[in-house]
């Protein structure tokens, strides 16, 4: 036998039956096992990705020297959020998001070994080694960051639906937030602008509970996404545990946006098990008790793996498989990061001015950079 | 050459390439059904209609912002705003989003935008509303910040900013829009990244851009006719880039300086021009390096009073003598 942990070792009986079983939504009951198989592998994927990083973040490299810098925000527990949703992407949809952005990242088929290496800082990073763990961004997936401040990349996201809709094309836009974001005022205008300009764009609050340390309560009047309702939308809210449930909720703004080119809010209630960042020591707000509780009873990679084991789409030793592939390609990602190369001093004025990356192309004068 | 105010060049450049580009927009507070606060659009939503010239509300972060997404996916908005003394609600979009987006991609993402509007001082409306914010803004490395003083200028740069492939911030005068300059009726474009010697003259150089390149002129004209001394006047045109190469060419050949601009001394565009002109002309130079700027307090609202917190042609006259002394 293997020593490590089997995937369902810590199933906690009676977990995460639902009084609504969101599987037979229609767009869920229309996913082959494979998809159904995808969705939770991408989620593992994620979450061993994560720890992965994690270890990199406590550990020293070969030298004594720090493997990962400044913050890492970890998604532990809310990655049905980002797979629920990233699996409904069509080629015309964009997503956007703050700075926990790994989960997202993954989701949207991002390559790991680049991700990893952006968080080791390396040339090879899916940014050079220039946004860090903050800024990943993939246009090539139709994925525009990873922005590190509270609630700046809404207004964004509504540019990308303004963009789509200019071009005539039929498609929306994903705009992720945490729960601390709703009261940034970036995020009221964006909510205004995309009512008004009937924009094909979901607004996605994922509501972790926590805005840093504060909590909900101690943060937030009213109901999140009902503040929609004050900007002429419509709004939803679900359990994020629930990879179904997020895909039955989603599915319908999004064609929302789509089919009638109208913004609405969502409210994805999750929960994450780590700090605010890896600096996080996580003992002033909220009890371990409380974290123990969502772990044991609605962490949605078990919730998921329940219910594939249930439909017979999973087996026990498939589970095991995914599970293992997942750890060998978050370990294969860390080699792959640890192997690169920096950045060179060189590369630091790259990437700054188009014009300066291309310069047979440039048509401005004089000096773009000064010392 | 037909002579066109600042304001009728501006709204050229603008109606010359939204028809040229599909793909540009104007937005802004204003600008279509209103038809400018200070008029520049006047007539463009008659032309291209509400897709092309859209009316914001009153919400700059939001709207700066959307143009910034936009713009990630191939949109070319000019984004107008009513003064640029409002950037600073807007700050976080200009200066986090859209100055840093290629950056932290690793050049994966461009976003060609254009934010344009009236940024001076002398209108007497008070120290909210007269900010000159091209330090600031030209401290960012990604950006481009442009101040053009004439129709002539402002039409071709303009033009030039549209087309570029990184955020432009194209900062006009109100006092300024009303101003009539010979614009050739062809197309032409200028070079951002151009300075022009708008005044050639052999024992002092002024460095200068924008509404003070005005003052410049107009004070030359007296400094040579009662003072004997000839002024050459160097118009940036363009903060960043910078056409250091004619400022220093100046420089070497008049051996003084002085520094013209309608900034608050402290970490201005003069203070960045002073530290580059010693660093690369300190043999050149026959005395220390002088500053005109405004009057170091907020924007004073006292009519009268701010025309003389401004720089202005009789206390260009005055450093200049003080520089030749």
């Amino acid at each position: 036998m293997s020593k490590k942990p089997s995937a369902i070792a810590d199933i906690k009986s009676g977990s995460a039956v639902k009084a609504t079983d969101y599987a037979l939504a229609p767009i869920n009951a229309a996913l082959s096992s494979p998809q159904r198989i995808e969705l939770y592998r991408t989620m593992i994927r994620i979450r061993r990705f994560e720890e992965r990083s994690l270890r990199a973040y406590q550990g020293k490299n070969v030298s004594g020297g720090t493997n990962i810098g400044g913050f890492l925000h970890l998604y532990i527990g809310q990655e049905a959020v980002a797979v629920g949703c990233c699996s409904l992407m069509g080629k015309n949809d964009h997503v956007i998001t703050a700075y926990r952005d790994h989960g997202h990242a993954i989701a949207v088929g991002m390559d790991t070994k680049p991700l990893m290496a952006e968080l080791y800082g390396k040339i090879t990073g899916c940014s050079k080694g220039k946004g860090g763990s903050m800024h990943y961004f993939a246009p090539d997936k139709n994925f525009w960051g990873g922005h590190g401040i509270v609630g700046g990349q809404i207004p964004l996201g509504t540019g990308l639906a303004y963009a789509l809709k200019y071009q005539g094309k039929k498609g929306a836009a994903m705009a992720f937030m945490g729960d601390g974001a709703v009261n940034q005022g970036a995020v009221h205008e964006a909510y205004n602008l995309a009512s008004l300009w009937n924009l094909p764009v979901v607004f996605v609050i994922e509501n972790n509970g926590y805005s840093m340390g504060t909590s909900q309560a101690r943060s937030s009047a009213g109901q999140l996404a009902k503040r929609a309702e004050g900007y002429n939308m419509t709004w939803g809210q679900c359990d994020g545990h629930d990879v179904y449930e997020v895909r039955a909720l989603m599915d319908k703004h999004l064609t929302l946006a789509r089919e009638q080119s109208r913004p609405s809010t969502v409210e994805i209630d999750t929960y994450r098990y780590r700090g605010h960042s890896v600096a996080d020591p996580d003992n002033t707000y909220r009890t371990k008790t409380e974290i123990e509780e969502y772990r044991n009873k609605k962490d949605p990679i078990q919730v998921s793996l329940h219910k594939l084991l249930a439909e017979g789409v999973l087996t026990e030793a498939l589970a095991d498989k995914i599970d293992a592939e997942a750890r060998a390609e978050a370990e294969s990602a860390a080699e792959f990061a640890d192997a690169s190369p920096y950045p060179t001093p060189d590369d630091i004025q790259k990437d700054v001015y188009w014009e300066s990356d291309h310069p047979a192309e440039r048509k401005s004068e004089g000096r773009l950079f000064f010392d | 050459m037909p002579q066109i105010t600042y304001r009728e060049a501006i709204r050229h450049a603008l109606a010359e390439e939204l028809t040229r580009d599909p793909n540009v927009v104007v937005m802004g507070e204003e600008v279509a059904q209103f038809n400018g606060a200070y008029k520049v659009t006047d007539g463009l939503l008659a032309t291209f209609g509400p897709t092309r010239i859209v009316d914001t509300p009153i919400s700059e972060a939001g709207f700066i912002g959307l143009g910034v997404g936009a713009s990630m996916l191939g949109i070319r908005p000019v984004m107008e705003l009513m003064f640029w003394s409002f950037y600073s609600v807007a700050f976080d979009q200009i200066l986090n989003n859209a100055a840093n987006v290629r950056y932290m991609s690793g050049g994966q993402i461009n976003c060609p935008i254009v934010i344009r509007g009236p940024a001076n001082g002398g209108t007497n409306v008070g120290a909210t509303h007269s900010h000159t914010p091209e330090n600031v803004l030209a401290n960012h490395p990604g950006v481009k910040v442009v101040v053009p003083a004439t129709a002539y200028d402002a039409k071709g740069l303009l033009k030039s900013a549209i087309r570029d492939n990184d955020p432009v911030f194209f900062l006009e005068n109100t006092i300024l829009y009303g101003d009539k300059g010979e614009v050739p009726e062809a197309e032409y474009v200028i070079p951002l990244g151009k300075a022009d010697v708008k005044r050639v003259g052999a024992d002092l150089t002024i460095v200068t851009y924008g509404r003070c390149v005005i003052h410049s002129l107009k004070a030359a004209e007296v400094l040579e006719k009662d003072h004997g001394i000839s002024v050459e006047v160097v118009d940036l045109r363009t903060i960043r880039p910078l056409d250091f190469d004619t400022v220093l060419a100046s420089v070497k050949k008049t051996n003084r300086v002085l520094i013209v601009e309608e900034q608050k001394p402290f970490a201005s565009v003069g203070t960045q021009l002073a530290y580059m002109i010693q660093r690369e002309a300190f043999d050149h130079l026959d005395g220390p390096i002088h500053r005109l700027a405004t009057i170091d307090a907020p924007a004073i609202y006292s009519p009268p009073v701010e025309t003389e917190q401004l720089p202005n042609p009789a206390r260009v006259i005055k450093a200049v003598l003080a520089a030749m002394a």
